[in-house]
């Protein structure tokens, strides 16, 4: 029998405001413990939650992004359970009028285009974090968290491998990035996914137990967590065990490299929902929608679409640059600069992302500057340093930060490419070798190897090969 | 010194004429408390320190000849499920003990800045839930009038602290008739504004779309120089209203009432009714129709299905708003606990009383899948309706008129053990609430054994300032004479 995956995603972005969505404490990453609280985020007796508008508009931005419709009339609901990282022991959420419905994502399958749908994104405010100590049965509450805004994006069950799950969550990712909304940074936990996997034989038209999957914190993690879980239910439903494929709730343990089950449907929680009373609904002007749309920059489709066409780039080195907002941004500086698209994507491409991978630094945090990265390029192009003592500048640019000129000069990787100064080191090896010289000119042409072999010697490596092997040559011909 | 007791207005121009310094006025207000709260239990804590050190800078700003606020040198108490900045906030129950709030409500902040003095937080059912005051973990207090009798409730600390003429002012808080019906039992005058028009932030919620704080006080000129320092925009609550009132709440009190059109609504007089409040009733419509105004006969269907709306959407909303005390950041923690869930339930085991229990499982059951709209959903349509029905009548009239309670203030115990009799006593109170409605409650008769009687004016949304005009001419018709023995007792 043949069978089909059938993959939807809940994806969690934390928004990118100055201010928590109900309070003004700054969202800041990172802070000691439970600095960013008031008594608001706190939740503590008689406090009132108010609605931050940054938060509406963003939401309506990343609507736009992802191509939704927006809601015009718009409540807040509560969801209630408790829990000791949501000191309300409710959520403010958003539950049957979500702010942005009927969307789609285009990601590559294979040589096709294919569109995921998002079924909604609503509003809701972030909860704190547990910190348990290893030894002792302690925990501790960090509430920084707690009241930071997030939209939660639902995708329709329309990923058919964890390939393309992986795929569509990038694609929101570089869309949101772009889009201004969030730093989508999975490490930091802005961006947060949940899985929803079942399987079911080619041809059935109903959907078969469907296994949510938590606890993912990379794309690799999410696509070993839908393989492992994709290949958990498939053996089940070989062996005929298919009845222990059931609606639940999976824990995704990266060391152990397997899901465990959480909780099953039965013991779900009811949450109560019901419309937040402190909140009054939030309606929708047309002229706002408007406003996000004239603020919403090109979009990484669009940015793809424009990069094939102005700089000769191939697909697949469009699609790493793009991909990554940050990287894309300094690919089109390094151009601006005046350095050549092609050498540019050359350098971005292998060098560079190798240098910022060993380094682990993120585009945002790596040291090199456009305009010094263009201008290494056009060294090397002039033929002022080789293209091997360029690795060796790149290498220190990224170490150190400092110009290319100042590297050169430093480390004395100037290229002698000027005429008077080889032609001396040239005459001079030509005395020096008579012999090979005498092959060279009774038909031995591989004696010039030699030759410039010692040429390169006498310059300390600093000759420009290309320029010293052809007056070489004249100067035997000679 | 003993200062004479009348009221707010009395106390705030002895201050400004310099005939009593605040420290005077506060240092009265402790003397009456010492002669009369050992009775009378209104008071959950006293703040004298903090009263006298507040006493004296108001004293020294007017001798530097400084401008003061409106409420100058008047001491004045806050029922204690509103947030004081460093002062026990326990909304009487043993979950909050021990909670003192870092932040004043934004009510506090207004009476601090009116230069009001705040001398003592008052008593009250747990969390506000009640009709009696008995629900309060701490202490039972009397009604001024008869000691054995409750004052009401919630908000009876307050009405209590009135009636015992220790303060003029205090404040309480109205999610079904916490203001109005202890005003009532009490004699005294409260009134509790429109919805959004007096912030709700850091009142410790009970039903939130329900709630409003509002003031008691002796009179009803009190009640609107009160209002006046209570109301404006907030912008830490979203369900903050601006209404467009220019000037103060007390003007074009003395215009009369002539041809101002009062709706009596036939529901209001049926089974239930105590015949002498009916009695009472009947004489405040004659005496409205004498001063010039018209009283007809409506009639309000929905009202009787107010009382079922309201108490599954107030008690959804608490078992919501009461989630949060759970023992893990403040309030009560048991002694021991193995687990997590252990901390939470003995938690809330241990520190809630019994009507608080009551309503979180009600209210739970309410909001719960499969339950909700049966229940919850339907309680908001009849919210809706009750709504449409209020504007409907308010198309024809100024004011409609009626009880508080279709009861007379009784014995402490009487009805503790029966919740559904004691529910019932909010029949009239309610409706105003779900419809977020402006009403005063003031005392307008007395019953053969001389406890005080009191009757409601509901008005149209924002539509205080008429509600006091036909509250304060009635109050000077009837001219009752509203001192009790407790209230005698302190002022001597």
């Amino acid at each position: 029998m043949n069978w089909e995956t059938i993959i939807g995603l809940e994806v969690h972005v934390e928004l990118d405001t100055k201010t928590k969505i109900f309070c003004n404490c700054p969202t800041t990453f990172g802070s000691p413990p439970n600095r960013n609280t008031c008594p608001v985020c706190l939740g503590l007796p008689g406090t009132l939650p108010v609605l931050n508008e940054a938060v509406v508009e963003m939401a309506v931005k990343a609507g736009l992004a992802l191509n939704c419709e927006i809601q015009r009339t718009n409540k807040m609901d509560r969801k209630n359970y408790f829990y000791p990282d949501l000191p309300k022991a409710y959520q403010i959420s958003q539950y049957d009028l979500p702010i942005c419905t009927g969307g789609y994502v285009e990601i590559a399958s294979g040589e096709e285009v294919k569109r995921v749908r998002v079924h909604r994104i609503h509003i809701e405010e972030d909860a704190g974090k547990l910190l348990h100590d290893e030894e002792d049965p302690v925990s501790f509450i960090d509430y920084n968290r707690v009241g930071v805004p997030l939209i939660e994006i639902v995708s329709e069950a329309d990923m058919r491998s964890p390939e393309e799950a992986v795929a569509y969550l990038k694609a929101v990712r570089s869309i949101l990035q772009y889009a201004g909304v969030s730093d989508c940074r999975m490490e930091q936990g802005s961006l947060r996914c949940d899985g929803n996997i079942s399987v079911r034989p080619y041809g059935q038209d109903h959907f078969n137990a469907k296994v949510e999957l938590k606890n993912i914190n990379s794309f690799k993690e999410l696509q070993k967590a839908l393989e492992k879980e994709e290949k958990r239910q498939l053996e089940l439903y070989s062996f005929n065990e298919g009845e222990k494929v059931v609606q639940e709730t999976r824990r995704w343990d990266a060391a152990k490299g397997r899901t465990i089950s959480m909780r099953t449907k039965e013991d779900a929680h009811d949450y109560r929902y019901f419309p937040e009373p402190d909140l009054k609904p939030v309606y929708i002007e047309e002229e706002l929608i408007n406003k996000m749309e004239r603020q919403l920059p090109e979009l990484p489709d669009e940015k793809s679409r424009r990069f094939l066409k102005t700089y000769g780039l191939t697909p697949k080195e469009v699609e790493i640059l793009v991909g990554e907002m940050a990287l894309s941004q300094f690919y089109e500086e390094v151009v601006e600069s005046g350095a050549d698209p092609k050498a540019s994507a050359n350098w971005i491409l292998g060098d560079f992302l190798r240098s910022m991978k060993e380094m682990e630094l993120t585009a945002e945090e790596q040291p090199l500057k456009a305009e010094d990265l263009a201008k290494l390029i056009e060294l090397i192009e002039k033929g002022t340093i080789s293209g091997t003592a360029g690795r060796e500048v790149f290498d220190e640019m990224m170490e150190t930060g400092k110009p290319p000129e100042k590297i050169i000069q430093e480390k004395g990787l100037k290229q002698i490419s000027g005429q008077d100064e080889l032609q001396a080191i040239i005459e001079k090896v030509i005395a020096e070798n008579p012999a090979s010289v005498e092959d060279f000119k009774s038909g031995k042409k591989q004696a010039i190897g030699f030759l410039m072999g010692q040429v390169m010697k006498a310059s300390k490596g600093q000759a420009n090969p290309q320029v010293a092997k052809s007056m070489l040559e004249e100067t035997l011909i000679d | 010194m003993s200062i004479e007791m009348t009221n707010l207005k009395y106390q705030r121009d002895l201050w400004l004429k310099g005939e009593a310094s605040a420290k005077e006025l506060v240092e009265d207000a402790f003397r009456r408390i010492d002669v009369t709260d050992g009775k009378v239990n209104a008071y959950l804590h006293l703040c004298q320190d903090e009263a006298m050190e507040q006493a004296e800078k108001i004293d020294a700003k007017r001798s530097r000849g400084e401008k003061t606020g409106a409420l100058a040198g008047v001491p004045l108490a806050i029922k204690d499920n509103i947030c004081t900045d460093g002062v026990l906030t326990t909304c009487a129950s043993k979950m909050l003990k021990d909670f003192v709030p870092p932040y004043d409500a934004t009510v506090v902040r207004q009476v601090r800045e009116a230069d009001g003095i705040i001398i003592g937080k008052t008593n009250m059912d747990e969390f506000a839930m009640g009709s009696s005051t008995e629900n309060s973990a701490f202490k039972t207090t009397g009604n001024p009038w008869d000691l054995q009798r409750v004052p009401g409730g919630s908000s009876g600390g307050s009405a209590a602290a009135v009636a015992a003429e220790t303060v003029s002012l205090a404040l309480g808080s109205d999610t079904g008739g916490s203001i109005r019906q202890p005003a009532a039992f009490c004699g005294v005058v409260g009134l509790k504004p429109t919805y959004g028009l007096v912030s709700r932030y850091g009142l410790v919620a009970f039903a939130s779309s329900l709630d409003q704080i509002g003031p008691l006080t002796r009179n009803v000129e009190d009640s609107g120089l009160a209002l006046d320092a209570l109301v404006g925009y907030d912008a830490l609550d979203a369900t903050s209203l601006r209404a467009d009132q220019k000037g103060s709440y007390t003007v074009g009190m003395e215009e009369s009432l002539k041809g101002l059109k009062v709706a009596l609504p036939v529901e209001y007089q049926q089974e239930g009714l105590n015949p002498e409040i009916n009695e009472t009733l009947i004489k405040t419509a004659a005496e409205l129709k004498s001063l010039g105004a018209t009283v007809e006969s409506v009639s309000l269907p929905y009202s009787a299905a107010g009382l079922s709306a309201y108490y599954l959407i107030s008690s959804a909303e608490a078992s919501s708003n009461l989630a949060r005390f759970d023992g893990v950041r403040y309030g009560h923690r048991p002694e021991s606990f193995e687990t997590l869930e252990e901390l939470m339930v003995n938690s809330r085991s241990e520190a809630f009383g019994q009507e608080v229990k009551r309503r979180i499982m009600l209210g739970t059951y309410a909001l719960s899948s499969g339950y909700y709209d049966a229940y919850y959903q339907r309680a908001q349509k009849l919210r809706k309706m009750i709504r449409q029905q209020f504007e409907d009548i308010f198309r024809q009239y100024d004011i409609v008129l009626g009880p508080v309670s279709p009861i007379l203030p009784f014995v402490q115990g009487e009805k503790i053990d029966d919740p559904l009799a004691m529910y019932l006593g909010d029949v009239y109170t309610v409706d105003v609430n779900l419809a977020e409605l402006p009403a005063i409650s003031l005392p307008c008769g007395f019953s053969k054994e001389g406890l005080p009687v009191g009757m409601q004016l509901i008005g149209r949304h924002f539509g205080e300032q008429t509600l006091l005009r036909a509250a304060y001419q009635l109050e000077k018709s009837l001219n009752l004479d509203l001192r009790n023995t407790i209230g005698k007792e302190a002022s001597k």
